[in-house]
């Protein structure tokens, strides 16, 4: 995103700039203000929440939501099994994926074609209507209310886009690179794992955000398949802030803020490299 | 002009010194040929995800068919128990139903409205960035991303508050800076005001992807050629229409048809902006496909409805199937 076209600017250029800005920061505004509000509602007490007369900036700022979002029952299990099923499902998500995307990027062997259609088709299923069969075969299988139910779908689910995504960068990088390991006495797998792996680093950093937002919001499936309190994922847990006697919008804030960090974290440290594997990975292919 | 164009706005270091050659034929072709040892090789590397996505997708899929051509209730779910052919039944029953048709229209409707949002907000916005200057766009893709980045339950908790009758932020804007008379307003006893609301979650939660996806596709297109068109006397529509709109059409059209598959099997948002219980005028098809199976409990119905929504779906699928793979060609 860091491209700038630097040019010389005509007048009439200069006056439309003005215009462009002030567009863009109106679309700033529209897009963060959510992001805002869930910061500020989380700081802010809760007499200001629990009122008629919203303000657009809080008057003090305190962490009892925090506190109260923290004290909830479960808060700590729910960690440990979003945790638990989340690493788990990006990690089995790359390796798979880095594998097959190698295959197909780098072979040509019969089925090749129709692998990719695979990938393609199976994308293209809506994870909701697949919800029913899907949870009749876990429940066959003894997945139900198991966290390894909802990890493997979790991890399938994120597995095509991926593989699609790695084969971009893998079919970038140049063959010789390989060949001349090779020469130098690598075997085939192994002139992969020291001179391509690397290579797909931007790749993998792009692949597994979108698998990792995928699992950690996933929300629908968790709710389904999970039956035990303490086996919520977060977003499950979070259902807890709302009762038939109201949201308690203070706590869901708070939980929700600190839910979204994980996220944003590894977002903003992958982000760059994660704006050029869209692109050359899953829009080029 | 090929879709291989469309390169990163920001290109892994190794792509700089491999530019693409485009070309009736792929120029590393003669490179591959076939080897004959470790032939067995590929089909050992795809061999796990294979299985994996046989096991979570294509089985599930081939169930969906068998259910939907029989009659699965609970008793059948618990006990294992053989459940009854009942042949078309479970369709006819579903296409008779006026209420299954009152869903699709909506489902078609409410995708349409927000695909279309989204899609004119994305190249708008993408449009805006590449013109304007660098730090109000840093400002702009930071705000995108955090949108982006955002749980999609946290996203549907704040436009439900947004959106809440007596301490929604909503209410408060339009009464008091517009001077409008929405005090106390509840946006969902109307479902057309409820979709407003929830299509807002949609739109804002899609835009920063189709924006960003747009932007750096923008960015490959030639800056002389935009010049020179302008030179020769094309407007701005003109410019637009002849030298910008082929560059970035591949990959517009395959947001868009993302777009289409994505809000058309819109299902938190709604289920979570109602507080997991939607009244049935809320139903879009993922919804009531769910509703049928788990509150029906006719796992055979809810089957039958998401494999007449893969169908709808199918006719956007093989457009953007042949997107993809026409991509795929050029390596």
């Amino acid at each position: 995103m860091s491209v700038s076209t630097p040019q010389v600017l005509r007048p009439d250029r200069k006056k439309n700039r003005l215009l462009f800005n002030v567009v863009g920061l109106l679309a700033f505004v529209v897009m963060a203000f959510p992001v805002y509000w869930l910061v500020i509602s989380a700081l802010r007490p809760n007499s200001e929440i629990r009122s008629y007369d919203q303000t657009l900036w809080p008057s003090s700022i305190t962490f009892d939501n925090f506190q109260r979002a923290i004290n909830m029952p479960n808060f700590g299990t729910a960690i440990q099994s979003s945790l638990i099923i989340c690493v788990t499902a990006v990690v089995g998500a790359m390796v798979l994926s880095t594998i097959a995307a190698f295959a197909i990027g780098r072979f040509r062997f019969f089925g090749r074609k129709a692998f990719m259609m695979v990938l393609l088709v199976v994308q293209l299923l809506p994870p909701t209507a697949m919800l029913i069969p899907i949870y009749i075969q876990l429940n066959d299988l003894g997945g139900l209310n198991e966290y390894w139910g909802v990890t493997t779908i979790y991890l399938v689910s994120t597995l095509p886009f991926a593989t699609w995504m790695i084969r971009g960068f893998v079919i970038n990088i140049p063959k010789e690179l390989e060949e001349s390991a090779m020469v130098d006495g690598c075997s085939r797998m192994g002139a992969f794992w020291r001179v391509i792996f690397p290579l797909l680093a931007p790749g993998l950093a792009a692949a597994s955000i979108f698998s990792l937002i995928n699992a950690w919001n996933e929300y629908l499936l968790a709710y389904v398949v999970l039956q035990d309190n303490d086996k919520y994922t977060l977003n499950v847990w979070l259902m807890n802030f709302t009762t038939s006697r109201g949201v308690d919008y203070g706590a869901l804030m708070a939980a929700s803020t600190l839910i979204a960090i994980p996220v944003v974290v590894f977002f903003m440290i992958v982000q760059k490299k994660m704006a050029s594997g869209l692109t050359s990975g899953a829009v080029k292919g | 002009m090929s879709a291989a164009d469309i390169q990163a706005a920001d290109p892994p270091a190794t792509m700089d010194q491999a530019p693409e050659v485009i070309g009736p034929e792929p120029s590393e072709g003669a490179s591959r040929r076939p080897r004959k040892a470790g032939a067995l090789l590929p089909y050992l590397l795809i061999a796990p995800a294979f299985v994996a996505i046989a096991a979570v997708f294509v089985w599930p899929l081939v169930k969906t068919v068998i259910m939907s051509f029989q009659d699965v209730g609970r008793r059948e779910l618990w006990t294992g128990e053989a459940a009854p052919w009942v042949g078309f039944d479970q369709f006819t029953e579903i296409l008779g139903d006026g209420e299954f048709w009152d869903v699709v229209v909506r489902t078609i409707v409410f995708m349409a409205a927000c695909v279309v949002s989204t899609m004119v907000i994305g190249l708008g916005l993408a449009m805006v960035m590449q013109r304007m200057s660098t730090w109000a766009r840093l400002l702009l893709t930071a705000a995108l991303i955090a949108a982006w980045s955002m749980p999609l339950l946290v996203a549907t908790s704040i436009f439900r508050w947004f959106a809440d009758s007596d301490y929604g932020v909503l209410n408060m804007v339009l009464t008091e800076y517009l001077g409008l008379d929405f005090q106390g307003h509840n946006w969902f006893l109307d479902s057309t005001q409820g979709f407003t609301i929830i299509g807002g979650v949609v739109v804002w939660g899609a835009v920063p992807f189709v924006t960003i996806t747009l932007y750096a596709a923008l960015t490959q297109v030639p800056k002389e050629l935009e010049e020179a068109a302008s030179l020769d006397g094309a407007g701005t529509g003109g410019v637009f229409r002849y030298v910008t709109w082929p560059v970035i059409k591949p990959v517009f059209q395959m947001v868009a048809t993302l777009s289409v598959i994505w809000d058309f099997n819109v299902f938190g948002q709604v289920f979570l902006i109602r507080g997991n219980k939607p009244e049935p005028e809320y139903a879009l098809l993922g919804l009531y496909s769910f509703e049928k199976a788990f509150e029906s409990n006719s796992f055979s119905q809810g089957a039958a409805i998401s494999l007449i929504t893969v169908l709808l779906l199918s006719g956007v699928a093989v457009y953007y199937l042949r997107q993809l793979l026409k991509i795929g060609e050029v390596e």
